[in-house]
């Protein structure tokens, strides 16, 4: 299980634009980090980087167990990591059970896990529905739904929150507390303060 | 969730079931919302039936050409859905979860290469004896054109993804799969349109049905890994 997130002499560009330079930076079991900076910064590319979805241009990202063992890249993320972006995968021609039940599969998942996501984002109404008559707000909840019911120890989501409301927004914060408590780590790109203790990395001022 | 039930090992689906989980939802992806396949043989159908139409139906025009027409249509037809084979996935960030599961890009690309085949090879190959016999094809040929066609289909497809993942990205997608694939298609069809001509003049077809799988197999290897190393650059 992924204990320790190591970004090392991290530069990631975008085209010709070098968005961060020889970036250092250590995130432990029970952390959250939370990424500001103005549209265009980085946070989004910083995410994708961490989660392999994007080649940096140098340095490196390593994830260690709990004795500090580097553990093998390819094997961490595809066993240990989610990546939760603007886009959420989610297909509009099927039901939100379908896709639920794809996600959760695809990724890994125990059957308490599946329980509980449908329960803790109030999804059980919306499950017989085509994800395309959902609101933006259900949707996010949904694609939501495979954190919890994949667990995986590494969190990595860009402005998660954006189209919640204020109930759902406290209840993602009760899922991202207990995920912590259980020795999780998050990483979000985020333009308001997470309601949690974070540390915070603001990628405008590195460059 | 408790910290038990992180410590507990979420159960991994395993090569066969992320194989079988992916597999259906590709075919169910394929075959709801507007029935691609049904619109490949519906095209497949069209055209077979105008040449008759355009070239006149004289059996002596008619026959000498008959397999090779019905092996282009065959692959045009089967251009037909390639476009949305990773550009949907692309566009809805599917692309992003699909990495991030157990199994490698590499296995992700040749499991949709197949549910490609399934899902439009397999109906085209069925329809492809109605397209025979419109053409003029003996009756006694039809069931080596389905076999063929079937063979072929699965070149078609894994040929299809590969030009697919090429594609990604780029503005008329479409337009460039269908050049970059196009030449790819040629050897199934010389190959599968010989068999045909063969059995026609009581010649053996193994040679042609050979070389036939051959190119299957080498696509199937090439492709998975050339549509993978696609698939990563499109991401970023």
């Amino acid at each position: 299980m992924i204990h320790t997130l190591t970004l090392s002499d991290l530069t990631v560009s975008r085209g010709e634009r070098r968005l961060f330079h020889d970036l250092d930076l250590t995130l432990r079991a029970g952390e959250v980090l939370a990424l500001t900076g103005a549209n265009g910064a980085g946070k989004t590319s910083l995410l994708r980087a961490i989660a392999g979805l994007l080649r940096p241009d140098a340095g490196t990202v390593g994830f260690q167990d709990g004795d500090g063992n580097p553990l093998d890249e390819r094997q961490a993320r595809g066993r240990e990591v989610h990546f939760l972006g603007h886009l959420d995968g989610l297909k509009g021609g099927r039901t939100a059970r379908e896709e639920l039940g794809f996600q959760c599969d695809w990724l890994g998942h125990t059957q308490y896990g599946l329980d509980h996501a449908v329960e803790a984002f109030g999804l059980k109404p919306l499950l017989d529905l085509e994800v395309r008559r959902l609101s933006a707000g259900q949707r996010r909840r949904l694609a939501m739904g495979r954190l919890v019911g994949s667990p995986r120890a590494l969190w990595l989501l860009d402005e998660p929150m954006a189209p919640l409301d204020a109930r759902w927004r406290e209840a993602f914060a009760e899922q991202m507390q207990r995920h912590l408590d259980a020795d999780g780590l998050i990483v979000a790109a985020v333009h308001d303060p997470l309601p949690l203790p974070t540390r915070t990395l603001d990628l405008g001022a590195l460059t | 969730m408790s910290r038990r039930d992180l410590d507990q090992e979420p159960r991994p689906p395993g090569l066969r079931g992320a194989t079988r989980v992916l597999l259906e939802r590709e075919l169910d992806l394929a075959w709801g919302g507007g029935g691609g396949p049904l619109l490949a043989c519906g095209f497949f159908a069209c055209l077979t039936a105008i040449l008759p139409l355009a070239a006149g139906g004289d059996p002596r025009t008619l026959g000498p050409v008959a397999g090779g027409v019905a092996w282009l249509a065959l692959a045009l037809a089967s251009l037909l859905s390639l476009e949305r084979l990773f550009e949907r996935d692309m566009e809805d960030g599917g692309l992003d979860l699909l990495a991030l599961g157990h199994l490698s890009l590499e296995q992700v690309v040749l499991i949709k290469a197949l549910a490609q085949w399934v899902a439009v090879g397999l109906p085209l190959a069925l329809t492809a004896p109605v397209a025979a016999l419109a053409l003029g094809l003996p009756a006694s040929l039809t069931p080596l054109v389905a076999l063929t066609a079937l063979i072929g289909g699965a070149g078609f497809a894994f040929t299809g993804a590969l030009g697919a993942a090429l594609a990604l990205g780029a503005k008329r997608g479409g337009l460039l799969i269908a050049v970059v694939v196009l030449p790819l298609f040629i050897p199934p069809v010389v190959f599968g349109a010989g068999a045909l001509e063969r059995a026609g003049s009581d010649q053996p077809v193994g040679p042609a049905l050979a070389l036939l799988c051959a190119y299957v197999l080498f696509a199937a290897v090439i492709a998975p890994f050339a549509g993978a190393a696609a698939v990563r650059n499109a991401q970023g």
